[in-house]
């Protein structure tokens, strides 16, 4: 609800898109949410995945820069005793460090080990870098990305560029098996 | 996971203090808010543009300055190489900034040369030591008997004082080591290099050819960019590589080439253009010269003719030449960078730019182009002292159209005796020659008949371990620099310039070069107070706005055409004034007027190719100490094809695994350190990759020391090309052995 008006205000759906056509592994999303989000030495909010298959010379790889879903069906919401883990405006998931015990019961019910116990001893991990996009700004990573891979925004707003990207391109999520709903959307590497 | 009570506690007390200074919110039962989550502030007090060394592409980045630290470093929205875009390193600066291996004092060798054991000195000591040792050489053998090893940005202090002081012998690696043949081979073609930024319209490109060039593993952020775009804009990509890269695992067409054949496929491809009229006549008409001759040449060079040599199937050349050929002319075939691979590397480079003007793409809006840059007036002083003295490295032997001084060119005049006159003492800027010369063996060897070796640098390297005074230079983000203007589509001036104050007692370059020319009895060339009054100087003189460019870090200006379709005119500075197919240049020195293939050797029996490249994260042995890079990239590998694996001697029981650590041997009995396997389906049989810039031995790199391999330690044969001097270095062979059974 709205204060001033007293209308009901269309819930927005944060999300983002990856696109493993652009994306060359390069890593500098990681290192760009490291620094932005002084994520401690050997530990991660996102990560790079690159999968080879098949046999020489008839080979496939796809390059993914991962992170949490931010799922809309959270299983580590639901898992958290404390109600540290918690959805917040926009469908993002975010963790209250104090109250966090970090019990890690949400670590383990992660389908996607995007989770992990920050030093400080309460549990981390990526926030869509909520403190910027409240600003208007993207996602540290999707701001550094040098090929373009990335694109973050209110999947529920057709006319938004990451609604308008999911329309124009074939995507698909990962672990959709899990029931969590995951957010994060892996474009086909062709068109429709 | 269990969680103490105690622990427990404490979390929660540091809630309540959190909360409690937070907002005052309030608490519920159990001493905390609601929920309360915390992000990192690393947003800047200060934001303050320059531009990255991480490697030498030199994008523009904002570093974030909070309480006199630097938090974070992001690019540049205003700056036409980084377009608020960065790869990996440009991020990592702060990695290299707040390395505590740092040289932190001026350093005077005590004990024998190598021996690593130095006394900390004052400036004015190591100072005096170096003016002391530079005049002593130009007293008794002239000026031209000290050289200079440069790369980087920072170098230009440098160059500026060697010019000063009379020597000609300045060198940078990345010449004889790296661009040198792929320079000489456009301009031989076309009458003139590709430079750096390359001058090339990737973006606009509907089909990019690349051989051998690993683009999205070799970084270059701007590179990547433009060729991320025309991916996005549905440009076909072709690639020639052993190993399934990167680059290759988007590609159209992927050719696994037999290494060292590409001379071969790129006449195949000829080939097919010529016969099936492919190629773009009337620029062929219009441009070039020598035609007739080429096609004479290339009329035997069919695909079926290539398939044996190359490994590629001729339909697969056939279809993916007509794909360049239907593309034509935004049909870039990819000048690559690192260029020294077999000795035949100016010649290969020929090939690929013959190809080039066979497709019409020289001049033309998705191909080559024409930038121009932004006029940049010099600081006022003295004109060098005219000197006629021959460089070095011209003396060993005679390479007649290298055009840039060769750094193993400089060595070698250092050991032999034919050289036209010896060099007596070397400075050392920015590079290591340990790991950036091919054969260390014979680098130590030229090092230890110097009188005088000074190294300049940031971290304790190999080169710096063998030094006689170590004068330790402060990072890109503690100094001002010199003022950088290149020829880009976009022309632009960029600007360096100091985020944090010098660390410990490290000094920037300009501070550094003057001092010594101060002492060399050059004052008069060191006129400027400060790095930064030598910027404005020029800036002023140049007519330009200072303070925007302090304020952005960069100043634009007008774009020129760049190519036909923007109505440029073409011209070539060739001897024929025309695109030189066949060249007659070459044919008067006694080289292939158009490129031959010649096999290369193959690999003897049980043996490996060893083949080498980058990682993004990484730029060689610079950064590999950098331990906010080495998150993502700490330790290089050995790639190999799983199906040779299994049949590598002493492996039959026990097939070799992906982490499982091996050593290699090469052809002259030379060890490897050990490295960690990746067996792969992604790599040809006949070869194995590593990442360069791994296995350091200098133990003040605590990070780095002993992670990895070193490549270039079995890098003892190199390939000379006889017509630049560049030293090939993809011709060493190494067997597979257990790390165990080598130890």
């Amino acid at each position: 609800m709205s204060a001033k008006t007293g209308k009901r205000r269309r819930q927005k759906r944060y999300a983002m898109a990856m696109d493993p056509r652009q994306c060359v592994g390069c890593a500098a999303c990681v290192l760009a949410c490291k620094a932005e989000n002084e994520v401690p030495e050997g530990a991660f909010r996102d990560w790079i995945v690159d999968e080879i298959r098949g046999r020489y010379p008839n080979l496939q790889r796809e390059f993914r820069s991962e992170r949490c879903h931010h799922c809309s069906n959270p299983p580590c919401v639901a898992a958290c005793p404390t109600g540290a883990s918690h959805v917040a405006e926009g469908g993002t998931v975010l963790v209250a460090q104090n109250k966090c015990t970090g019990c890690k019961a949400c670590v383990v019910a992660c389908p996607y080990g995007a989770r992990y116990v920050h030093p400080k001893g309460y549990v981390d991990k990526c926030t869509f870098c909520a403190h910027r996009t409240a600003r208007g700004q993207d996602p540290a990573c999707v701001e550094i990305c040098p090929t373009n891979a990335l694109t973050f925004g209110d999947a529920d707003d057709p006319q938004g560029s990451l609604g308008r990207l999911l329309a124009s391109r074939a995507h698909r999520k990962l672990k959709e098996e899990a029931g969590c709903r995951p957010n994060l959307y892996i474009l086909a590497k062709g068109g429709q | 996971m269990s969680v103490s009570r105690r622990q427990f506690l404490k979390i929660s007390a540091g809630g309540t203090a959190a909360a409690t200074l937070g907002s005052g919110a309030v608490s519920n039962w159990w001493g905390i808010d609601s929920g309360h989550v915390a992000h990192a502030d690393t947003d800047g007090d200060q934001v303050i543009p320059t531009f990255c060394e991480l490697c030498f592409w030199k994008c523009g980045v904002l570093a974030h300055k909070k309480n006199g630290r630097v938090t974070k470093i992001v690019g540049n929205p205003k700056h036409p190489l980084s377009r608020g875009r960065l790869c990996p390193r440009g991020t990592g600066g702060t990695g290299l900034l707040y390395d505590p291996d740092r040289l932190k004092q001026p350093l005077i060798r005590q004990g024998s040369r190598g021996s690593d054991r130095f006394v900390t000195a004052s400036w004015d000591a190591a100072l005096d030591r170096v003016a002391e040792g530079m005049l002593a050489i130009r007293k008794k053998h002239g000026p031209e008997a000290m050289a200079l090893f440069t790369h980087g940005f920072g170098g230009s202090w440098f160059k500026h004082l060697f010019k000063s002081y009379g020597s000609p012998n300045i060198a940078a690696p990345s010449y004889a080591q790296c661009r040198g043949p792929r320079e000489v081979g456009y301009s031989l073609t076309f009458g003139q290099g590709v430079g750096s930024p390359e001058a090339i319209d990737t973006e606009n490109a509907r089909c990019i050819t690349l051989i051998g060039n690993h683009l999205g593993e070799n970084m270059h952020n701007t590179t990547v960019q433009d060729l991320a775009r025309a991916i996005e804009r549905g440009a076909d990509l072709i690639v020639v590589d052993p190993r399934f890269s990167v680059a290759a695992s988007k590609a159209k067409y992927w050719l696994p080439i037999k290494p060292g054949t590409d001379i071969a496929l790129l006449l195949a491809w000829i080939n097919v253009l010529i016969e099936e009229e492919r190629y773009d006549k009337s620029y062929v008409d219009k441009h070039t010269k020598g035609f007739a001759e080429l096609k004479a040449h290339v009329a035997d060079k069919t695909p079926d003719w290539a398939y044996p040599l190359t490994g590629i199937e001729p339909e697969l050349i056939r279809r993916s030449a007509r794909a360049m050929a239907a593309a034509r002319p935004a049909s870039l075939i990819h000048p690559g960078r690192h260029a020294t691979w077999y000795g035949d590397d100016t010649q290969r480079v020929r090939a690929m730019a013959i190809l080039s003007a066979l497709l019409g793409s020289w001049g033309r809006r998705g191909g080559f182009i024409l930038p121009s840059n932004m006029s940049l007036p010099p600081y006022p002083g003295p004109k060098y002292a005219h000197t006629d003295t021959a460089r070095a490295d011209r003396g060993a032997s005679s390479y007649p159209l290298a055009d840039e001084t060769l750094a193993s060119g400089l060595c070698d005049a250092t050991i032999t005796p034919q050289a036209a006159y010896d060099l007596h003492g070397w400075m050392v800027y920015g590079t290591n020659l340990i790991q950036s010369l091919p054969d260390a063996r014979r680098t130590i060897k030229a090092i230890q008949k110097l009188d005088f070796l000074v190294v300049v640098e940031v971290l304790p390297v190999e080169i710096a371990g063998w030094a006689d005074v170590v004068l330790p230079e402060c990072t890109y983000l503690e100094r001002d620099d010199d003022l950088w203007n290149p020829y880009y589509k976009q022309p632009f001036i960029a600007m360096r310039q100091e985020v944090v104050r010098p660390m410990y007692a490290s000094k920037p370059g300009w501070w550094i070069a003057r001092e010594l020319g101060k002492r060399l009895g050059l004052a008069d060339f060191f006129a400027y107070p400060s790095a930064a009054e030598y910027s404005k100087k020029r800036i002023e003189l140049g007519g330009y706005d200072y303070d925007k460019l302090r304020r952005d870090g960069v100043l634009l200006g007008k774009t020129t055409p760049v190519c036909e379709e923007e109505g440029l005119g073409l011209s070539f500075d060739t001897e024929s004034k025309k695109i030189e197919l066949y060249s007659e240049p070459l044919k008067k020195l006694g080289f292939h007027p158009i490129p031959e293939f010649v096999p290369p050797q193959e690999p003897p029996f049980g043996m490996f190719r060893l083949l080498f490249g980058r990682t993004p994260a990484h730029t060689f042995g610079r950064t590999t100490n950098n331990r906010f890079l080495s998150e993502v990239y700490a330790e290089n590998e050995l790639w190999i094809n799983a199906d040779a694996a299994r049949r590598i001697p002493g492996f039959e029981d026990e097939p070799l695994k992906t982490g499982q650590r091996v050593v290699l041997v090469n052809q002259d009995g030379v060890k490897s350190q050990p490295i960690r396997a990746r067996v792969t389906q992604a790599i040809r049989g006949d070869c194995v990759y590593m990442v360069h810039g791994y296995g350091h031995t200098a133990k003040g790199l605590r990070f780095a020391h002993g992670r990895g391999a070193a490549d270039n330690r079995m890098v003892t044969r190199f390939k000379v090309d006889p017509i630049m001097g560049g030293t090939g270095m993809n011709v060493n062979f190494v067997r597979v052995e257990k790390a165990e059974a080598a130890a």
